[in-house]
């Protein structure tokens, strides 16, 4: 579509501007204040120049804290994002299961994170719940509050079931807005069902797989609620992700100093891969 | 191809055992609970839903969440969707950059913001009151429904616009009158989303409350603290916070497929 040039277009933006700016510009300025001083119970503040950054940077607790995030995220992507595009090539296009289907597979996403936590929670008990009860009886010594693997293995679990189907939805989305020419195209040509997914399927796909990576990275790398719930970040600190090794510092440990440069750090990771994404996926959209 | 249908089936299937796990367990008093495994309640009770009802500081964390989460998705909605309409019919000074700034907010971990937000709303006096959670909600549901309102009317012709000033409307009166009722499904889908994460977070909603407009999932960690580990009331907390979700899908049921299909897909 043509745009015209119209400066005055930014009245309509001003509102956006006005709001988010008080809700992250304000924030951010705090965060930045904090990150370069080294603050005392009594308000009394000094400063530190970057002497955070530089503590955050070498710590020991950061390294580990920032791989595990890594580690969990590109678990989940390499997990949810096939697995949603197979369940979607699968699902029905028509009739009345269609309705049926997006309801029920909609409903995780719409449940409070905490809940999610508390649901996974009973479910792993050990001893009472479905998932622990059942792991135990086939014979897997499964305890997800002393064993690493185990407290992996339900939040992987736990995941995947709450968000994979928002990279359904979105890959189904993009195969109904294939037009049935293509299919009937194809099948004059003889293609056969690999042929039929790699050429036409896959390329309408792109944008819509573009934004569930994006979605499914960002959230999987700001994951809090639900980890805290099940593991609280334990046993030890095995599943210690960035967001919870930060509230710690931040609101527990109240070390405004160090949880500000770590909060500073942590938010420029995320930008710098979503920035690179979001380059991506316009370069898609141009072409 | 017979057994395609197995997958999503499957899919369904491991979704719905957890569901199905909280609501055995709410059915259940603590002590049945804590007793021993079983797949269904030996006796069933009703018991937790009716302290749930009964005790206001339960139902009116219901009240209080339904509260912030209205107020935000209509805020956010009828902000982006004049900005939306900037983005989609205009190029203007610093438009590109813009855009990419807005949509930094919604990849800001909430972690980030929760420690200066509790400062920022405590100084203008919103803290503990359902406008604090709204607005600092709207931080990544102002960017996520600019982002989709922006699809849907780059969908719409621009002649569409056009014709209608030929025709002698205003631009408001064409705005409300014929390019919202064109884009209802968008305004569906950008509902949809900002009700969804307004309605699951919480480490900021937990942040900004205290006693009067505390969620109801944050008062779930209350079953922990008084009178030992409360497994069935919990799980009764749990599962009424599943109630407005699915009557939410419920409504949109036709706009989630269709709805992303006619964005920018």
């Amino acid at each position: 579509m043509t745009k015209t040039v119209n400066h005055k277009a930014w009245l309509f933006v001003l509102p956006v501007v006005v709001l988010v700016a008080f809700n992250a510009i304000i924030p951010l300025m705090t965060v930045v204040n904090y990150s370069v001083q080294e603050s005392f119970g009594d308000n009394t503040f000094f400063w530190a120049g970057v002497r955070w950054f530089e503590e955050i940077l070498n710590a020991e607790r950061f390294h580990s804290a920032l791989i595990r995030s890594i580690l969990f995220t590109t678990i989940i992507l390499l997990i949810e994002v096939p697995l949603g595009l197979v369940i979607a090539l699968a699902m029905p296009r028509k009739g009345p299961w269609v309705s049926v289907c997006l309801v029920l597979m909609a409903l995780p996403l719409l449940i409070p994170w905490n809940v999610v936590g508390a649901i996974w929670n009973i479910m792993a008990l050990p001893d009472i719940g479905l998932l622990g009860h059942g792991l135990n009886s086939l014979g897997w010594e499964y305890n997800y509050t002393r064993q690493p693997f185990a407290a992996w293995f339900t939040i992987v679990l736990m995941d995947v079931w709450h968000w994979t189907s928002l990279v359904v939805l979105l890959c189904y989305a993009g195969l109904v807005s294939i037009p049935d020419a293509y299919y009937q195209a194809a099948k004059i040509d003889g293609a056969r069902p690999w042929a039929v997914f790699r050429y036409i399927q896959l390329p309408k796909l792109k944008y819509v797989l573009t934004i569930a990576i994006l979605l499914r990275f960002m959230d999987s790398f700001m994951i809090y609620t639900e980890v805290l719930v099940v593991t609280g970040g334990g046993p030890g600190s095995a599943t210690t992700f960035l967001s919870i090794d930060l509230v710690k510092t931040a609101l527990g440990q109240f070390d405004l100093g160090p949880a500000a440069a770590m909060s500073l750090i942590y938010f420029l990771i995320i930008l710098l891969f979503s920035w690179l994404f979001y380059t991506l996926m316009m370069r898609n959209e141009a072409r | 191809m017979r057994t395609r249908f197995l997958i999503p089936a499957l899919y369904i299937f491991f979704l719905l055992l957890p569901i199905y796990w909280l609501l055995n367990m709410s059915f259940k008093t603590t002590n049945e609970i804590l007793g021993g495994f079983s797949l269904w309640p030996q006796n069933f009770t009703l018991a937790n839903y009716a302290i749930i009802f009964t005790d206001p500081t339960w139902y009116n964390g219901y009240i209080a969440s339904i509260e912030y989460v209205v107020i935000n998705t209509v805020l956010s909605i009828a902000v982006a969707l004049p900005a939306a309409y900037a983005f989609s019919r205009y190029y203007f000074l610093g438009d590109k950059h813009l855009f990419f700034w807005l949509l930094t907010n919604r990849m800001a971990p909430a972690a980030v913001f929760a420690l200066p937000f509790y400062q920022l709303y405590s100084a203008v006096g919103l803290f503990d009151t359902p406008w604090a959670v709204a607005l600092a909600h709207t931080l990544f549901n102002v960017p996520l429904a600019v982002w989709i309102l922006e699809g849907f009317m780059s969908g719409v012709p621009k002649e569409l616009d056009e014709t209608a000033y030929v025709d002698g409307y205003s631009f408001w009166r064409f705005f409300f009158k014929i390019f919202m009722p064109t884009i209802a499904a968008g305004i569906g889908v950008a509902f949809f989303f900002c009700f969804m994460f307004s309605w699951v977070e919480l480490l900021l909603a937990k942040t900004l409350t205290s006693v009067a407009a505390k969620p109801i999932a944050a008062l779930m960690t209350k079953t922990a603290s008084t009178s030992g580990y409360q497994l069935g009331l919990l799980a009764a907390a749990g599962s009424l916070t599943l109630i407005p979700g699915a009557v939410v899908i419920y409504f949109v049921r036709n706009y989630i497929a269709k709805g992303f299909a006619l964005g920018r897909v």
